[in-house]
């Protein structure tokens, strides 16, 4: 009896969450659901989850000239890869010295650490620094070095290093290992779990970059996917407002400016979105590595 | 055994040399140690231009001192307390209504009996937080669009009509808490999920047989249960409740100048003082007000963590 109460609650509750989470994917389909539309529908009808009349206009259009869409792929590739790379090499090669406790002076650097953490010096200063002194601006660089460290990470792995048992540490040693050879043949292999984690937060972190190429980069042939997109909206909503004060009402017709839109949101955001879902326990992971305490 | 190799290799390592052991440390930690010193702490010196008035040509050292002229202008300019309003309003709006809306998924997760399904159920529900705030601003512009917008057709519908969305303040206050638990309402409940499953079930098996429902249940004992989390979460997002979310408040209101009165917020007006009015003085003043008042609230709000369990807290 109590079984059979419980398997309806189950049913009504499992249904609840499921119209919930559909409400949160929805939004995402119906960006899919617009750039495979028909630009005159939307003219008429608006935007519709579902296409009335099924049509790739707007992927032509879009792809008519994609050497725009392929360099900024290029470049995001590349600064995400080798900034995730860097930044997980080089939060390994502090945390690792800093998770020795008989190491000589660990407290000045965990006090820098938590320091950069409550306090800084703001955009301002910043983009003085990276673009007068440093001249990152217009470099794939900007979007790699001032983004290098962050305090968070090192003390997650500093946690993971601490836990590791300290006699393999001390075993290695008596057979005169140095300590970086103890670090790359040793601490790195026994840490893959926290150096996949952060190397996933990082790496989504990377790839959706735009802000650094609002502040830094004026030339287009350098600015990230996301920033690519952004520009996106504004550059069809002028096109659009040409059309609209009556330029020419051929053009209008012959630029899906609404499904083109969506079209380069899907082409840009569509190929990432299903690799994010295998993420998600690394993320989950990451939550649950507290102990940041220093 | 064990202990003799331990003991030994302290010999070895004072023999081998303390001090080749500690120039290896700090030759490992050298480089990032020099990282944190030029981004993070060379900018705290830059705040100096604050006390200036920063001159392109002349230069951080060559601009001339004018005192505290910089931070009197913001603090006696109206755009500061609508600046602040925003940023405190906006992020109290944000906290109770995450904090409520994951508490609840959690709870409604917690009494799923299917693995799997609450599996597939988190990954749809952290989804959101994996896309830039560039996406969002599309996925908010495609309801939202007057003229094609999912919203708009519903009201036309209904018979009573679209609304002008990127003109209209009064109704941003709403959106905005509705993308931002949107977006961080998965990654939360999973947190108070853990919680939940971490919960010791022998605690209300005696309440289940003296004949307390799931309601009551989940609010004497659930609840009570991982209160400290909760607490905690929020204390710690009170903490930052003077940083403005830029991608949020720039990029899902398409920087539209007529939404400023309720959107602007210090990150939003300290990032236009600098790029478009070049007033990178001013622009360093504010961000520094910013930085000291963010710096006390998370210490006094860490210090709070800290009296409600000794465990938790940053420093």
């Amino acid at each position: 009896m109590i079984k059979k109460r419980i398997s309806i609650g189950q049913i009504v509750l499992g249904i609840i969450m499921v119209l919930l989470a559909c409400a949160v994917i929805i939004p995402f389909l119906l960006i899919l659901g617009v750039s495979f539309s028909n630009e005159q529908d939307i003219m008429l009808n608006g935007y519709k989850l579902i296409p009335e009349h099924f049509d790739l206009t707007a992927y032509k259009y879009v792809l008519q000239n994609p050497r725009d869409i392929l360099q900024a792929y290029k470049i995001t590739i590349i600064f995400t890869i080798m900034g995730t790379f860097l930044t997980v090499f080089f939060t390994a090669l502090i945390a690792y010295p800093i998770s020795r406790r008989d190491m000589v002076g660990r407290n000045i650097i965990s006090y820098m650490l938590l320091i950069s953490m409550l306090f800084s010096g703001g955009l301002a200063p910043t983009y003085i620094l990276n673009t007068r002194f440093l001249h990152l601006n217009n470099t794939i660089w900007i979007y790699i070095i001032p983004s290098l460290l962050s305090p968070w990470y090192i003390f997650m792995m500093r946690t993971f290093f601490s836990q590791l048992p300290d006699s393999i540490v001390e075993a290695a040693t008596i057979d005169g290992a140095s300590q970086i050879r103890i670090f790359y043949k040793i601490i790195i292999p026994l840490s893959k779990p926290v150096i996949a984690t952060i190397a996933v937060m990082t790496f989504v972190g990377k790839w959706n970059l735009w802000y650094e190429s609002l502040l830094y980069i004026d030339d287009y042939t350098k600015v990230s996917l996301q920033y690519f997109l952004q520009r996106m909206m504004k550059n069809i909503a002028l096109i659009k407002e040409m059309n609209d004060m009556g330029m020419s009402m051929s053009t209008a017709i012959t630029i899906p400016s609404e499904t083109a839109r969506m079209a380069m949101a899907i082409l840009v955001a569509g190929p990432i979105l299903f690799v994010f879902p295998f993420f998600q326990k690394y993320f989950v992971k990451g939550l649950t590595v507290g102990g940041v305490k220093g | 055994m064990k202990e003799a190799i331990i003991k030994k290799s302290g010999k070895i390592r004072r023999r081998g040399g303390k001090l080749a052991y500690q120039g290896e440390l700090w030759g490992m930690a050298a480089l990032p140690v020099l990282w944190f010193i030029i981004f993070s702490y060379l900018p705290m010196f830059g705040i100096t231009i604050a006390f200036k008035n920063y001159n392109y040509r002349k230069g951080i050292f060559g601009s001339e001192w004018v005192g505290l002229k910089n931070f009197e202008f913001f603090l006696k300019s109206n755009d500061m307390l609508i600046v602040v309003r925003n940023t405190i309003l906006m992020n109290a709006l944000f906290i109770a209504s995450l904090t409520i809306c994951a508490l609840l998924v959690a709870i409604f997760m917690y009494n799923i009996r299917s693995r799997k399904l609450v599996k597939a159920l988190q990954t749809s529900y952290i989804t959101p937080n994996f896309v830039s705030y560039v996406m969002v601003a599309y996925v908010v512009y495609a309801v939202l669009n007057p003229q094609y917008g999912i919203a708009n057709q519903l009201l036309n519908k209904l018979g009573i009509g679209g609304v002008d969305w990127y003109s209209q303040p009064k109704y941003w206050p709403i959106i905005l808490t509705i993308v931002h638990v949107w977006k961080a309402v998965g990654m939360r409940s999973v947190m108070y999920y853990a919680a939940l499953m971490g919960v010791d079930e022998t605690l209300f098996e005696a309440a289940e047989i003296d004949g307390a429902n799931k309601v009551q249940i989940t609010y004497h004992i659930l609840i009570p249960e991982i209160l400290s989390i909760i607490v905690i979460m929020a204390i710690m997002d009170i903490g930052g409740i003077f940083r403005g979310d830029f991608g949020l408040f720039y990029l899902v209101t398409q920087d539209s100048p007529l939404l400023y009165s309720v959107t602007d917020v210090v990150d939003t007006y300290v990032y236009r003082t600098l790029m478009e009015s070049n007033n990178v003085s001013l622009s360093t003043a504010i961000g520094f007000i910013q930085s000291v008042v963010g710096c006390i609230m998370v210490l006094v709000t860490n210090f709070a963590s800290k009296k409600i369990d000794g465990d938790l807290g940053l420093i």
